[in-house]
């Protein structure tokens, strides 16, 4: 099929950046979409012209990396998947297909659709792990999880921090991210013990980064290729407000 | 203290804020929704009228009120800040974007739909509020209670006007919007949502912004087709 590309084009954080037009012809429908990207760099290296810088690694929708934003939504029109598992046959003969990076203050451009996610580690940096010392690896059943808990807590950890929750969201917000995160960990007994410490400081660092605030229109979920559940957004405000009046910290 | 203004400074506090003040405008809509059946009962204003004597006499309900605008004022002023704080989280929109299906357009625009709401109580207030505390309301006299303000004649000229009721029927529709997002909104900030009661929550929320905005609405209605002073 062919289409046309609109890709987003920026050679610097300090460029301003536009809009560029590619005619794409036989494109086979089996791809996917970052493969059609492939072959649109192969065809630029050939005419000596730089090709489109994206961000991809394992392709097969696990490691969160590959962000675009296609056609007004980011990772393209279907539900619960990243960029890279999108299939080509999900477009039509003749479509015109928009590309652009991620937006927001806390992810700024670095060159054409590749935007620095570091705030996101940057927020688990601040708390998302478990540094307590828990001596030698225990055998798995010796810590009782109820199958409940674990499953929730398994939905919370499938969250690949790919950004999509923030490109999504209309203030910019990273709530689902970080209360996948801080879910994940407040479920299972290992994370209990930092417990309010964790999202006290993850909160407060996500604050920092710039990331706007939930206003609840849960396009976050919608648009999550692991389709993480807003129940994690009502379990953060209460892990939070619970912390901030019982923690320890001042 | 500093983790209190931490707290309330922080993107949840503000928003848990927005909610807590949310909450009580909506007891508080209850409460002035009961308020105006009174204006049905086919007895020329009196029940409205000693109502109305009862609200503006009453030390508890006093204090309840001034609580009731300091929550507008807060509910508003929280919202703002946030407000600008999404504002400035995306300086560079996208060019295309598609907004998500499923996500409503009343959440979507809360923003425009709380200034209405807030223009409109403004309105509101000047007409009622005003008048009833420095304005020329013509007193009445029922024996039991000796002079009281009259109230409903007021009420009764506001709705003779064709634009003032028409306003009013328009921005119980912005109410509705503003309430069919925020209801459900402000359980899901608190933190109250639970697989057994969110549809519950969904639902009251939902016929709660439908009804009590229509029965808002049916009193200048009734009022202006059915107890026109001009008719
Ligand atoms: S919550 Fe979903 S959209 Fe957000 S970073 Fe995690 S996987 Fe991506
Ligand atoms: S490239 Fe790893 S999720 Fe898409």
């Amino acid at each position: 099929m062919n289409l046309t590309l609109n890709v987003w084009r920026q050679k610097g954080p300090a460029d301003k950046g536009g809009f560029v037009t590619y005619e794409m012809k036989d494109i086979n429908h089996h791809m996917s979409f970052l493969e059609m990207m492939d072959v649109l760099n192969e065809r630029l290296e050939r005419e000596g012209q730089e090709p489109v810088h994206f961000d991809h690694d394992c392709r097969e929708g696990i490691c969160g990396s590959c962000a675009m934003h296609i056609n007004g939504r980011p990772h393209g029109p279907s539900k619960g998947t990243a960029t890279c598992q999108l299939h080509m046959r999900l477009f039509n003969d003749g479509d015109v297909i928009t590309v652009e990076p991620w937006r927001a203050k806390a992810f700024p451009v670095v060159k054409d659709l590749v935007v620095d996610r570091s705030a996101f580690d940057r927020i688990i940096q601040a708390g998302g792990y478990v540094s307590v010392n828990t001596g030698g690896v225990p055998d798995a059943n010796e810590i009782p999880v109820p199958k409940k808990i674990a499953d929730e807590a398994f939905n919370a950890a499938t969250c690949i921090s790919c950004g999509a929750c923030v490109a999504a969201c209309k203030n910019a917000s990273a709530m689902l991210f970080v209360s996948a995160k801080v879910s994940q960990l407040a479920l299972l007994p290992q994370g209990k013990v930092e417990r309010k410490n964790r999202v006290e400081k993850m909160v407060a660092q996500m604050d920092a980064e710039g990331f706007g605030n939930c206003t609840n229109t849960q396009a976050c979920s919608v648009e999550c290729p692991k389709e993480i559940s807003q129940d994690f957004i009502a379990m953060m405000n209460r892990e939070y407000i619970s912390a901030k009046f019982t923690s320890d910290n001042l | 203290m500093s983790w209190l203004t931490q707290t309330f400074s922080s993107s949840i506090g503000r928003k848990f804020l927005t909610a807590l003040t949310g909450f009580f405008l909506i007891i508080f809509l209850i409460g002035h929704v009961t308020g105006n059946l009174l204006l049905f009962k086919p007895d020329e204003g009196r029940a409205f009228n000693e109502y109305t004597a009862f609200m503006t006499g009453n030390l508890g309900i006093m204090i309840v009120r001034y609580l009731l605008y300091a929550a507008i004022l807060a509910h508003v002023i929280i919202t703002l800040l946030l407000a600008y704080h999404n504002r400035k989280a995306r300086p560079v929109g996208y060019k295309k974007a598609a907004p998500s299906p499923h996500v409503s357009w009343s959440s979507r625009n809360m923003g425009i739909l709380g200034t209405l709401v807030l223009i409109f109580i403004v309105i509101h207030m000047s007409n009622f509020w005003y008048s009833l505390k420095w304005g020329m309301v013509p007193t009445i006299n029922y024996q039991e209670g000796g002079d009281i303000k009259n109230l409903y004649v007021v009420v009764l000229d506001s709705f003779s006007n064709l634009w003032y009721t028409a306003l009013y029927v328009v921005m119980m529709v912005f109410l509705s919007l503003h309430l069919m997002h925020g209801f459900q909104s402000a359980f899901q900030t608190l933190g109250w949502r639970h697989k057994k009661y969110w549809p519950i929550i969904r639902n009251v929320g939902f016929w709660f912004s439908i009804l009590v905005p229509i029965i808002f609405a049916a009193m200048p209605l009734y009022i202006y087709f059915f107890r026109n002073i001009n008719h």
